[in-house]
């Protein structure tokens, strides 16, 4: 057999190519998730919504000009208990803090234990949409056949988009184990 | 076995050659027949899911199973047919275009086609499973995948990483061979486009496929262990899980056309009889698809609630794409003008491919405007769109290299009159087929569903004879090859007149063994796509 002349393959090269879908797979897996997660919170993108921890003073806010927020509820498929809003909707001035609140009832004799999740539309709003106090922030555990009333304190902050005039938010109830 | 030198020894005997085979050739073939077993079981799906939507109602099947049959058809075609036969084409061609005696890592190659079986057992099984197969769609979007999906999902996944693992063994060994096997007097820019646009969708391969291995991975500890990537109770974000599956979606849609540019790009100069026109150009724009490709993931999410900013990059960045596809699109009809075309089968194939995808990429384009997307997205308007692209484009190239390269590979001819007959049958149902799933979409017809609305009825009846056809189509290319290898007329080694490529330079069946001395750097430019 005549010698064919080869090119070098290195050492170096070989772990480049072995290691790069190794790399990508790690990249995949511990690296995009907490990504997506600090661009949510940084864009308001897909709904998240902020949090504040002090009823602070807004400067320039205009009583005149007025925002529709509108509540929505649902829960997830088998969670047995009744949610919705107290008030469907309410006029609010961006700058102002309001208070609401959703009514669950437990129907069935057994403890329930749920988690909502929260969603803003437009995502545009979801940025300066902040709330103060709300059961979203823990797990609610719904003793058998109770019904209560949990409270949620917001304000729509006066640099959202003028344009912007019906922002809704929507909680979703998810069933935790135990 | 003979007492021949160790250097010029054949095959093996028996069947146990193609199970211990390291023969560059030998795996070829068996990805190639692979392939196309896993296309007639996909199409058998196709066909079941055809024939209940031949008429409105539920006839012959209730919908549970309808959507396992939608799921498994898009998962065995693309993991199982398309991909396979492009990475059996690559094992059979690429060696022989750039000089080399094998592929680089052999017993590698060999490691990773017989994963594949395994893996199409373990998906197939799942049927047959308590619960049935997976019926999430061949996207698997959390939470269907995740919280609703049945425990068959497991072994979904475990087959997801079966092939992953393949094709990304598959994608290192082209790349090793073609920057290292190369022959020495070769340049990168003196190499065939088939194996430059192997070389980029390797890359393409390396950087996605991972990615989807994370995600099933994700998927599999959310379901038995706790995690919660995709779970919004636990902190984490289903719609997060169709960023992942797309970020490794979008280039896979690339690795499944890039080798079917390369291949045009080699059959329209051989039967225009002239120099491919802009070589490097079509090396460049074929470069700048796969970088793009990576960068316009959320076009097929533009309805998850994007902000506007969003949508008009994604928007933009997608139609960027349209400029080096249109630059490859130009260049092919660029070399067929003023050539002296003649129209032998895989011309056909290749001509109508050029034709057939371009309509696939308009209808994409058209998919890619955010604001138009809202009517069309989800509907059958996307089902006929990623089927032009992948049915005419990237199977119609598969079949076009075939026939273009079946001398060299079995030393004989096929039958040329049968295969011009199977061309236009198989030309003329599959638009039968499709087209009419443009309208179906367009007046709103939803994908993924066993049942209509009776406005729909006309349309989809027009589309499920032509789908038959196109299925009984098969039967006559299975005939024709079997009909060439078994009793075809003994191929010169340059059956096409004007065919330029070291493959040729190879007697016809090519030896089991080819290049054992390099083609000199004279032989590797009267033989380069330069014109």
């Amino acid at each position: 057999m005549a010698e064919i002349e080869k090119r070098k393959i290195t050492k170096r090269f070989w772990i480049t190519l072995v290691s790069a879908p190794i790399l990508m797979l790690l990249f995949a897996v511990f690296v995009m998730p907490p990504i997506y997660e600090v661009l949510c919170d940084i864009t308001g993108f897909n709904g998240t919504t902020g949090k504040v921890d002090t009823e602070q003073q807004y400067d320039d806010v205009d009583d005149e000009r007025l925002v529709e927020v509108s509540f929505f509820a649902s829960t997830m498929p088998g969670f047995p208990v009744q949610f919705g809003p107290k008030v469907t909707s309410m006029d609010v001035v961006p700058g102002k803090f309001y208070t609401t609140s959703y009514i669950a009832k437990n129907n069935t004799d057994k403890e329930v234990v749920g988690q909502a999740i929260p969603s803003v539309a437009p995502s545009d709003a979801a940025l300066h949409f902040k709330k103060l106090e709300c059961f979203c922030f823990d797990r609610q555990v719904f003793k058998p056949r109770e019904e209560v009333e949990m409270t949620l304190r917001f304000v729509i902050e006066p640099e959202m988009d003028e344009n912007i005039q019906d922002v809704s938010l929507s909680y979703n109830f998810f069933k935790l184990d135990s | 076995m003979s007492t021949a030198a160790h250097d010029h020894h054949g095959p093996e005997k028996g069947l146990l050659r193609w199970v211990k085979t390291t023969n560059h050739k030998d795996i070829g073939s068996l990805y190639m027949w692979f392939a196309f077993a896993m296309l007639l079981v996909g199409g058998a799906f196709a066909m079941g899911i055809r024939a209940e939507l031949l008429q409105p109602g539920l006839q012959l099947m209730d919908p549970q199973f309808f959507n396992q049959l939608t799921t498994m058809h898009g998962l065995i075609m693309v993991f199982g047919a398309i991909m396979p036969a492009f990475v059996g084409l690559g094992n059979w061609l690429i060696p022989m275009m750039v000089g080399a005696p094998d592929m680089a890592l052999p017993r590698m190659n060999n490691w990773s086609f017989w994963i594949l079986p395994f893996a199409g057992t373990i998906l197939l099984s799942t049927f047959f499973m308590e619960g049935g197969a997976p019926a999430f769609g061949w996207t698997f979007y959390a939470p269907l995948s995740t919280t609703f999906a049945p425990d068959s999902t497991d072994f979904f996944i475990f087959a997801v990483h079966l092939l992953g693992f393949s094709s990304i063994m598959g994608a290192i060994n082209i790349i090793a061979t073609v920057l290292n096997m190369r022959a020495p007097e070769m340049k990168l820019m003196d190499m065939p486009l088939f194996v430059w646009t192997w070389l980029i969708t390797s890359f393409l391969l390396i950087g996605a496929m991972p990615v989807l291995a994370g995600a099933v991975t994700m998927m599999l500890t959310d379901r038995n262990f706790g995690t919660a990537f995709f779970d919004a109770t636990g902190g984490g974000d289903p719609v997060m899980f169709q960023h992942i599956f797309w970020f490794f979606g979008h280039p896979e849609v690339y690795i499944m056309i890039l080798p079917a540019f390369g291949v045009v790009s080699h059959i329209i100069p051989t039967f225009a009889r002239k120099p491919l026109f802009g070589y490097s150009s079509m090396v460049y724009a074929s470069a700048s698809i796969a970088f793009l490709s990576y960068i316009v993931w959320a076009h097929h999410m533009f309805l998850t609630g994007m902000p506007v900013a969003g949508e008009l990059y994604f928007m933009y960045a997608t139609m960027l794409i349209a400029v080096p596809t249109g630059v490859k699109v130009f260049n092919w009809v660029a070399t067929m003008w003023k050539g002296s075309m003649t129209f032998e089968a895989p011309m056909l194939w290749a001509l109508s491919f050029v034709f057939l995808f371009t309509i696939g990429g308009f209808s994409g384009l058209m998919l890619g405007i955010a604001p138009a997307d809202i009517q069309y997205h989800d509907t059958y308007f996307v089902v006929a769109h990623f089927h032009y692209v992948l049915v005419t484009g990237a199977l119609w190239s598969i079949i076009a290299a075939t026939f273009y390269w079946l001398p060299k590979w079995t030393g004989k001819m096929y039958n040329e009159k049968l295969a011009k007959i199977h061309f236009w049958w198989a030309m003329i149902s599959v638009n039968v087929l499709f087209f009419p799933q443009h309208f179906l979409g367009l007046a709103g017809m939803p994908r993924r569903i066993p049942d209509y609305a009776l406005q729909f009825a006309d349309f989809n009846w027009i589309s499920s004879i032509g789908a038959f056809a196109f299925g009984a189509s098969f039967i006559l290319l299975t005939y024709v090859v079997i009909d060439c290898v078994r009793n075809g007329t003994p191929a010169p080694a340059r059956p096409w007149d004007s065919a330029k490529g070291l493959e040729w330079t190879l007697g016809s069946p090519a030896e089991y063994h080819s290049f054992n001395t390099p083609p000199s750097r004279a032989v590797i430019l009267e033989e380069s796509q330069h014109s």
